[in-house]
């Protein structure tokens, strides 16, 4: 009994494993969505041409992404202020809203991975997408600061 | 009399005139005849752009309405700012709730001069002092176009503002200092027809100053920092300078800004964010052409550095 406790308690600390410094890798994160993003948008505007296995990474990229971002993790309690951090209040008083915009950007780079776009077309469909979901969350979530 | 008296009497006098003139000088102004004649008859189908360029839905429609729910312009969105909160009414076509029993020369009195059919001025809230820049024949456009959209009932409830805001009358000294319909920034002549276009959307229907504007003390737009960026004046944080100064968007080129109010990706690909999600929503209904005049008047205009304050010190 006592080790199952011990079990429960080890698989609850991993579940949600404290950040030293959840600041700084939640804009570690964002940072690097926004350059995987880049390598989609790119090629939407005909800097490059479409590659579909580059495609195809980047969204594995995000994908990936998206599973490290662990909201109870990367947003604990009093990290609403120091490092720069553009996060609003929001994101405390609406967490189930937050996780919920976070569970869609998932689902929806999830579903891009297992059907990628197949064109150029295809892949400007799914970047509207994907910045829907990066707009709809910083809409409420974030706060531009000086 | 004695001179106690007389001096009484002088500052009766005084005082008097000064009331008189500041209720003179506060009356609503409503447009002349020559002006209401420049309206026309208005087309729907051109007020589309007109409808989206001056972001209507953004205060007037349900927030992160999408689709045709941005047609639905019941108010009721809270501005909450230093004067008091603001509520956005009611502009759908509801006879009774909405703005569906105006003429449109009523119309073009509201958007164009900040006055209600009653008579009584509007809030500048409501955009106006950008407005007031608009062709009147967009202004009869924009009438048309909302003439095809839903009546939804119900009123929004009114501001909650503080004295001396809650005092209507006194907008009209403001609109005295403020409104104007010439434009903000002087071209010179050899400026290209893009610039002058972005210049007309910008400072008029698309109203970019009212946020990234800093305002003075009496909530006017400082104009010589225009579009320097500005503590919010509603809600938290800052709002971006998008001029070519230091903090701002020198580092864009046209294409970038272009391309930002087209698909919400900043040049590092960040998003958008904030009110300015459906700002850029709004004018990527526009047209390509209208949103590189838009860029090209935003690299032409003269650079500022930030017009909101640094952030105090390094937070722990």
């Amino acid at each position: 009994m006592r080790k199952l406790v011990i079990a429960i308690s080890m698989l609850a600390f991993t579940g949600a494993a404290a950040s030293a410094d959840p600041i700084a890798d939640r804009q570690a994160l964002m940072k690097e969505r926004g350059k995987l993003v880049g390598t989609l948008a790119k090629m939407v505007k005909g800097e490059q041409a479409f590659d579909a296995a580059a495609v195809l990474d980047a969204l594995k990229g995000l994908e990936a992404n998206a599973e490290k971002f662990d909201a109870a993790a990367l947003f604990p309690a009093g990290s609403d202020h120091g490092g720069k951090t553009t996060a609003a209040p929001k994101i405390w008083e609406d967490t189930a809203g937050f996780k919920a915009a976070e569970d869609k950007f998932l689902a929806d780079v999830k579903a891009a991975v297992a059907s990628p776009p197949a064109d150029l077309g295809g892949l400007k469909a799914q970047l509207g997408t994907i910045g829907d979901d990066c707009s709809s969350c910083h809409q409420t979530y974030r706060i531009k600061k000086s | 009399m004695g001179l106690a008296g007389k001096l009484l009497a002088a500052a009766a006098v005084v005082g008097c005139a000064c009331a008189a003139a500041g209720w003179f000088l506060s009356a609503p102004v409503r447009l002349d005849a020559e002006e209401v004649a420049k309206l026309g008859t208005g087309d729907a189908v051109k007020g589309r752009r007109i409808f989206f360029a001056g972001g209507c839905a953004s205060c007037h429609a349900k927030p992160k309405a999408e689709g045709d729910a941005r047609f639905d312009l019941a108010g009721g969105v809270e501005l909450k700012t230093a004067f008091g909160t603001f509520v956005a009414p009611n502009i759908s076509q509801d006879a009774k709730d909405g703005i569906g029993a105006w003429s449109m020369e009523d119309f073009a009195n509201a958007v164009l001069k900040g006055v209600a059919p009653s008579g009584e001025h509007l809030y500048p809230a409501f955009p106006y002092a950008s407005y007031a820049r608009m062709k009147p024949s967009d202004v009869a456009d924009l009438y048309a176009f909302m003439k095809t959209l839903p009546a939804v009932s119900g009123k929004a409830p009114g501001h909650r503002l503080s004295f001396p805001f809650n005092v209507r009358r006194g907008i009209g000294l403001w609109k005295l200092a403020y409104l104007s319909d010439g434009p903000v920034i002087g071209l010179p002549a050899d400026a290209s027809a893009a610039v002058a276009a972005g210049r007309y959307l910008v400072e008029g229907p698309g109203h970019c100053g009212e946020c990234h504007t800093p305002r003075d003390f009496a909530g006017g737009s400082k104009k010589a920092e225009w579009l320097a960026g500005a503590t919010a004046a509603e809600g938290e944080g800052i709002v971006p300078n998008i001029t070519s100064g230091e903090g701002g968007i020198g580092g864009w080129s046209a294409d970038d800004i272009a391309g930002y109010l087209e698909t919400g990706f900043t040049p590092d690909f960040d998003s958008v964010g904030g009110a300015m999600v459906d700002v850029q929503k709004n004018i990527a209904e526009l047209t390509p052409d209208d949103r590189a005049a838009i860029a090209a008047y935003l690299k032409a205009i003269p650079p500022h550095p930030n017009g909101y304050p640094p952030r105090k010190k390094p937070e722990s």
